[in-house]
């Protein structure tokens, strides 16, 4: 019963991380109608700026100024993103499509090789983090406060995400665009800046998602490409460009992902596409997905 | 075909041949690698030049012909390139089949995204399947037995090997590519552009667009598949490394280095793409990173690739 | 001899009635007219019966054969054939190819797959001859995103003609380009489609073209037919007049 409510906890921890991926790459589509190839290697990013800062930081700041840091890697991958989306990304909204895949996965080529040329090939880890806020005992057996403290991170930033989207004059403008950009345009709003903001704040939810990560485990070459994939089949599961949908999305992943891992290892990404295959065909855009 | 054509393909053929006679073993080998995945580029871009499709899980066919010729080879003992050949293209067309029924139902970004989903779930599964597949180790097909080219040649006569293995790859390679013009020339490929052009007026023409897809894809995945079956002897060695994403994402690379709008585009991008791919990891070590910049540049500024930029301006000079 | 007839077709979008129980009837041999304002709803209708959109209720019948709940394919053997008022070409095909591949498609040849398209000489030739009568013959070779509206827009009923289809829609021909050419692409269109023997459906906004070229005029207003007749009967028609010619041309 007890490793009942771990495994639960896991998996919440897990869909904490997999939602602010998957919102990301949602919320870029939705507003700018790209799929970034290169999102998983934010995350990486997150994960690596976050373990590089702590690693520096730790023998200097007290343990508790070290949360800090994880708005650090976070914001770090946002500026990234900020550089990236006026550079690279601007030139190809008025092209097909398949160059709007292509430059971006020029752009994950890049950033995985730039991560091993800046932090090589060993694992990078900022245990530090879970070790500070200790264990606490659920039902006898050990569990790490960091984990749960987390979760709650990830439910915030969902609801504060939320707040932005429907409650600010902001994300009146980012849904409006959104909706249609010519017509934004012709309303005078500045799509320019709605797309470069947007960009970045995708970013910096998947940079936000490698830095709570890399505490608990120790961020390594390829991990990028492994949770694109996985959010991936989140954002299908959910609809692509639908925040309600990843939600839903990584909740039903992490916890089908729990399960398998569990009781069919060999058989964990192969049940996750299958999922992810089987809603597509039954609905093919998603549980949430708008038509379009 | 023009005749000037046909005079460019008669001596690109010419020169092809008397590469063993002219270069070292090594450039030969190199070669025989090249022309191994213009063929799976060449079927990579039925679906992306042709019919519009862009996958991002090409490795799934390429690694279904390369992983059957070693499972044949370690489990029944066949050496015979010809019955490889076989069961390889048998292997990649099932799958293909089987995968295209799921991915043709989709367009554009989920087609990309599913193929690439379907493509990981095959590498987890011979990662982890590894009492079956050998795991990272791979499997071993140090050898094949060339029945046209006659008799065995193992790694002892390794130099008669490559040269022999070359004209046989040369020779596939040739019967592909005539195969490919053919399709795309049919009114089978015709309809494939023209649901690439415009799907709603092709549906309206009373063409069942799935249909279409679904055989485009099936086509594709044995090219690819084929290309897979080749480059295992060559190889020597297939690890689950080729079922992985960076294999698709070079395929797709191929097609975009040449020009995807082509018709030989896909195949000089191949081998262009292996020098610079051999090349670029003896200069350094970080070539993805070099590969990456190049494939940035190119769909920003050359996006008719190689031979579509050498066509324009060869028109505007004349 | 009724050719389509349909049967309290309906089609509504919200609150918007496009299509609001119509008896449509198309009789063989005819070049028949169907006007109406912006959102009277001739392009639903048009849509309804070509399955590009599916009714909330009513019938589709071609001669004595129910075809409600005919998919496009099966349509298009039934021998309807459209045209969109968006003009819908394969733009990065050649011109004689867009014609080709009707043919194709109609002859069932789309699936052959290991002969030269260019080879089958009795698809070329007929393609050709098209061309030629839709006065397109010296544009053969061309890609057809290169051609001038005037041109896309013969193109578009030249691919749906190639098809010959029993009955033929086309949603506004000559929209989009000049006066003088809207004269030519309509002597040229009723010129072939006359002479094929096909029966057509043309939707249409310039009254000058409706009354020089139709046998039959059917005005639609708010999702229902207002008038339906011969050209003289539907110009001295006050209604008609009223919702029509009083607001729209």
């Amino acid at each position: 019963m007890e490793i009942v409510a771990l495994q639960v906890l896991n998996s919440l921890f897990y869909a904490a991380v997999l939602f602010l991926i998957a919102a990301g790459l949602s919320l870029i589509f939705g507003v700018m109608g790209i799929v970034n190839m290169a999102h998983g290697s934010f995350y990486a990013l997150g994960a690596y700026i976050t373990a590089w800062a702590v690693a520096a930081a730790a023998p200097a700041i007290p343990a508790a100024a070290l949360f800090v840091l994880l708005f650090v890697g976070a914001l770090g991958v946002a500026a990234i993103g900020l550089a990236i989306e006026p550079t690279l990304i601007r030139p190809f909204y008025r092209r097909p499509e398949e160059y709007q895949l292509l430059v971006t996965f020029g752009l994950l080529l890049v950033l995985e090789d730039l991560i091993r040329l800046v932090w090589g090939g060993t694992p990078r880890t900022a245990s530090t983090l879970v070790d500070s806020l200790g264990l606490i005992q659920i039902g006898g057996l050990p569990y790490p406060v960091y984990n749960l403290v987390m979760i709650g991170v990830g439910v915030a930033a969902a609801a504060a995400l939320w707040a932005f989207i429907y409650r600010t004059k902001f994300g009146v403008l980012l849904r409006a665009t959104a909706q249609d950009r010519r017509m934004a345009a012709a309303l005078g709003i500045n799509v320019e800046r709605i797309y470069i903001l947007a960009f970045g704040l995708g970013c910096f939810m998947a940079g936000l998602a490698g830095a709570i990560v890399v505490p608990t485990q120790a961020a390594v070459l390829g991990m990028g490409v492994e949770v694109l994939v996985i959010a991936f089949v989140v954002v299908v599961i959910g609809g692509l460009g639908s925040l309600e949908g990843a939600l839903v999305g990584a909740l039903v992943v992490s916890a089908l992902r729990t399960i398998t891992i569990q009781f069919w290892e060999e058989f964990e990404l192969a049940a996750l596409y299958l999922i992810a295959a089987i809603v597509l065909l039954i609905r093919p855009t998603g549980l949430f997905g708008r038509k379009g | 075909m023009s005749r000037r054509q046909l005079g460019a393909a008669a001596l690109v053929l010419i020169a092809l041949a008397l590469v063993p006679v002219l270069a070292s073993t090594y450039q030969t080998q190199l070669l025989t690698y090249g022309l191994t995945l213009a063929i799976a580029a060449l079927g990579f871009n039925l679906l992306l030049g042709y019919t519009g499709l862009l996958s991002f899980g090409h490795s799934a066919y390429f690694g279904a012909g390369a992983y059957a010729v070693a499972l044949m080879m370690r489990y029944s003992g066949i050496a015979s390139m010809e019955l490889f050949i076989l069961g390889g293209v048998l292997a990649s067309a099932a799958l293909a089949a089987l995968f295209g029924i799921v991915c043709v139902r989709h367009t554009r970004i989920f087609f990309a995204i599913l193929t690439l989903a379907l493509s990981q779930v095959l590498w987890t599964l011979a990662y982890k399947f590894f009492w079956i597949t050998g795991g990272t180790d791979g499997l071993r097909v140090p050898f094949a037995k060339l029945t046209l080219l006659g008799g065995l040649v193992s790694a002892d006569a390794f130099d008669k090997f490559v040269n022999a293995y070359y004209y046989y790859v040369l020779a596939v390679f040739c019967v592909c590519v005539a195969l490919m013009w053919l399709i795309v020339h049919s009114p089978f490929g015709k309809t494939l552009q023209a649901i690439r052009d415009n799907e709603t007026r092709a549906r309206f023409l009373g063409v069942r667009i799935w249909r279409y897809r679904w055989l485009a894809f099936l086509v594709s995945g044995i090219f690819t598949g084929l290309a897979g079956i080749l480059w295992v002897p060559l190889n020597g060695l297939t690890t689950p490394d080729v079922l992985y994403w960076p294999q698709s994402g070079k395929i797709v690379f191929f097609a975009v280095l040449g020009g995807f709008r082509n018709f030989t585009g896909p195949i000089v991008g191949a081998v262009i793409f292996n020098y610079l791919e051999v090349y670029a990891i003896a200069a350094t070590e970080y070539w993805q990173l070099a590969l990456g910049v190049v494939l940035i540049v190119l769909v920003t500024f050359l996006p008719a690739g190689i031979v579509g930029t050498a066509q324009r301006l060869a028109a505007r000079s004349r | 001899m009724t050719l389509l007839r349909t049967e309290a077709l309906k089609k509504h979008f919200g609150q918007t009635r496009a299509v609001d129980g119509v008896d449509f009837i198309v009789n063989q041999g005819e070049f028949l007219s169907l006007v109406g304002t912006n959102g009277a709803g001739k392009t639903t209708l048009v849509n309804l019966i070509s399955a590009f959109l599916a009714p909330d209720s009513g019938r589709v019948f071609i001669g004595d054969r129910d075809i409600t709940t005919a998919s496009v394919h099966e349509r298009i053997r039934a021998g309807i054939a459209r045209s969109f008022q968006l003009v819908n070409l394969f733009d990065d095909l050649t011109v004689l190819d867009n014609v080709a591949l009707a043919i194709f498609a109609r002859e069932r040849k789309t699936q052959r797959i290991l002969a030269v398209a260019e080879r089958d000489t009795a698809v070329t030739r007929e393609a050709s001859e098209l061309l030629a009568a839709f006065g397109l013959a010296a544009k053969a070779a061309a890609p057809a995103r290169g051609l001038a509206q005037g041109e896309r827009k013969l193109l578009d009923v030249a691919v749906a003609y190639a098809l010959r289809p029993k009955l033929l829609f086309l949603d506004e021909p000559t929209s989009g380009v000049s006066t003088r050419d809207k004269a030519q692409i309509m002597d040229t269109v009723s010129a072939v489609v006359r002479g094929g023997g096909i029966t057509a459906v043309v939707i249409e906004h310039d009254m000058d073209v409706v009354f020089k070229y139709s046998d039959r005029v059917v005005v639609m207003h708010e999702g229902r037919f207002l008038a339906d007749g011969p050209p003289e009967a539907i110009r001295r028609n006050s209604e008609v007049a009223k919702h029509l010619l009083g607001t729209d041309v």
